[in-house]
């Protein structure tokens, strides 16, 4: 009868065990991964991904909700005076820095995704202390371009991706 | 238990199943001849309730899916078409949704009376654990229940709940959009829901069944906090001596779920889930189900997005750890005057935060929400560990008989022995 000596050497056997358990490895994940991507957002739902809107109808001053990829986003006519009062403000002031005018194209038109970025309820039009946006849920205050000024929500309302088409008519997505 | 079965097959058929799988001894082993301590109080039915819950839920829910709809532009209407149409749907679908109430009060108890008498402790820190996972379990299967009827308050209740993944950091929004299947809870959340909602009830099942199987290994734990030393003194058998008591407990339990089904059905719901979801308008204030308040209060109290969230799942996970936090070597808190107070004070600690959960989070209720969140984890982390090292604890009876006889007068059963 043989007797196996164990040595520190790698034998043959090590390394088909290896090889074979790489193999095994990568075929668990390569099905796994089907099972997982399944919950991804389908090709139906990706196909309703952008949205046209005609802008022409809202008055200065109004606020319009349209929905896009099941969520709103609010198109914001802002007047001059409110222009004026979202470009003063200081940014050490923010919680999340933004200038005003990183956060829109035309100045007269703010677009935002109208999620709270706390925990995902629609805040109120101009409502709350800074005259934006105010959150019922945990009570969080946006301002004149959606920027968080106070309250648990984290970040600034989302801008979407977003083009002018013409000047009464944008694409949303 | 372990060793030889105790059962006999009585006629030729049963020895001859016996030889080939020893399903009938193994049953009688576990629930007839298993020693159960002679202590027990009616605290120890709250596990045969539980299961009972759980068949009650698993047949009504069964039945309720049946006739569901799981589509957003038909859940709504579904329910109401149960509730109108079915025959008895109505009460079907009462007892589901108080069940599920019923469930948590019957957990909550069955989880307190592991506090207040030690039960996690060694040995049954794995069976300790198995109960938390289940309630983990039951936590996922009754908030995707909730989204089921797809009114106001299941549409945001998912909306906030799903929310808290995306702030884990970097990958947040991602994990996120794959729990939706979207970009915001809509058709397919609802229909993944569905599917699991019908598949966690059977999993709990296996966990149960792991729970009790670690429960029969260790041995039942009893109000004098002592294993049992001699079977014959300290013991009596599970059938008739438990299972009598448990249908006891499991009737008046049955008693009270039924008054609320059938008298004050919607007391514990939420009217706002009589209006069908609507994505573009969030009611003014939302509150989960009654048994996720406390969880709930400790999420908001954190002034922080990622904070609350991580508190929230740390008032949980927390008690995996608790058998080794609790330094003290005597486990019944009957024999230990100091923990007793902690216990209560823990209990109203919980109760008072599930309350502040209910409330708008303004002003006072956020202060008192952030003192009770402290307490919760300073209970844990720092209350239990001390205890065990300054507590002057009670002498500890040698036995159960010991426990029973100084609690019923040594006298009197002494007398009532030669009788026997
Ligand atoms: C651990 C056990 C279970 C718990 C805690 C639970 C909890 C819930 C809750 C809270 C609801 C919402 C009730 C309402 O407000 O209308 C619900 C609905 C529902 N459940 Fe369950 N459930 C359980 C087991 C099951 C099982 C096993 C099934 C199916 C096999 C099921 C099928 C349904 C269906 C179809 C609905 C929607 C109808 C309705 O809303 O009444 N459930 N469940
Ligand atoms: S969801 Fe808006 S403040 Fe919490």
């Amino acid at each position: 009868m043989a007797t196996t000596i164990a040595t520190a050497e790698p034998t043959r056997r090590d390394m088909l065990f290896i090889a074979t358990g790489a193999v095994a490895a990568v075929g668990a994940a390569a099905t796994v991964w089907p099972f997982i991507a399944q919950m991804n957002p389908d090709a139906s739902t990706l196909a309703l991904s952008s949205t046209e809107v005609d802008i022409s109808a809202i008055a200065e001053g109004q606020i319009v909700t349209v929905k896009w990829r099941g969520k709103p986003v609010f198109i914001r006519h802002r007047t001059k005076k409110e222009i004026q009062e979202a470009e003063a403000v200081a940014l050490d002031k923010l919680p999340d820095p933004q200038p005003d005018s990183a956060r829109v194209k035309k100045p007269e038109w703010l677009v935002v995704i109208g999620v709270c970025t706390h925990l995902g309820c629609i805040p109120l039009g101009k409502q709350g202390a800074f005259d934006g946006w105010f959150c019922p849920c945990h009570g969080s205050d946006y301002d004149l371009s959606g920027r968080i000024r106070s309250g648990p929500a984290p970040r600034n309302l989302e801008v979407p991706e977003y083009a002018f088409l013409s000047d009464t008519k944008i694409k949303i997505g | 238990m372990s060793g030889p079965s105790q059962y006999v097959p009585k006629n030729a058929l049963a020895r001859w199943l016996e030889a080939r799988l020893p399903i009938i001894g193994f049953t009688y082993d576990s629930f007839v001849a298993y020693p159960t301590p002679k202590n027990l109080n009616y605290w120890w039915t709250f596990g045969a309730i539980l299961s009972f819950m759980l068949i009650a839920q698993i047949l009504t829910g069964v039945v309720l899916a049946m006739h569901y709809t799981g589509h957003t532009s038909m859940a709504f209407n579904s329910v109401e078409h149960i509730m109108r149409d079915v025959n008895w749907g109505w009460m079907i679908r009462y007892l589901h949704a108080n069940g599920a109430s019923m469930f948590f009060l019957a957990v909550y108890i069955h989880m307190a009376r592991g506090l207040y008498y030690g039960s996690y402790k060694a040995p049954r820190e794995v069976l300790w654990i198995l109960g938390v996972v289940i309630f983990l379990l039951m936590m996922a299967t009754a908030f995707m229940g909730y989204v089921l009827p797809w009114g106001q308050m299941s549409f945001w209740g998912a909306t906030v709940i799903t929310n808290l993944f995306s702030a884990i950091p970097l990958v947040g929004d991602a994990i996120t959009i794959w729990l939706w299947g979207g970009y915001s809870v809509d058709n397919p959340t609802l229909n993944r829901f569905f599917s699991l909602h019908y598949l966690l009830p059977f999993m709990i099942a296996a966990v149960v069944a792991l729970h009790v199987w670690a429960l029969h290994v260790v041995g039942q734990n009893n109000p004098a906090g002592v294993d049992i030393k001699d079977v014959e003194k300290d013991s009596v058998p599970f059938t008739p001596h438990a299972t009598m008591k448990d249908m006891v407990g499991v009737a008046v339990f049955f008693i009270l779920f039924a008054w609320f089904a059938f008298f004050v059905p919607n007391y514990l719901g939420h009217s706002d889930n009589y209006i069908e979801a609507n994505p573009l308008v969030t009611p003014a204030h939302i509150v989960p189900e009654w048994y996720f308040l406390p969880f709930y209060a400790i999420l908001r109290a954190i002034p922080s997005k990622l904070g609350g969230v991580i508190f929230m799942f740390a008032s949980i996970a927390i008690l995996v750890v608790l058998p080794w936090l609790d330094t003290s070597r005597v486990r019944s808190a009957v024999y230990r005057p100091i923990y007793k107070i902690f216990f209560w004070l823990f209990i109203v600690t919980v109760i008072g935060l599930g309350y502040l959960g209910s409330q708008p989070p303004e002003g006072g209720a956020v202060i008192a929400a952030r003192i009770l969140t402290a307490w919760y984890f300073i209970h844990f982390i720092v209350v239990m560990p001390l205890l065990g090292l300054f507590e002057k604890t009670k002498p500890v009876p040698a036995s159960i008989n010991d426990a029973v006889l100084a609690k019923n007068g040594g006298e009197r059963v002494a007398a009532a022995a030669p009788a026997q």
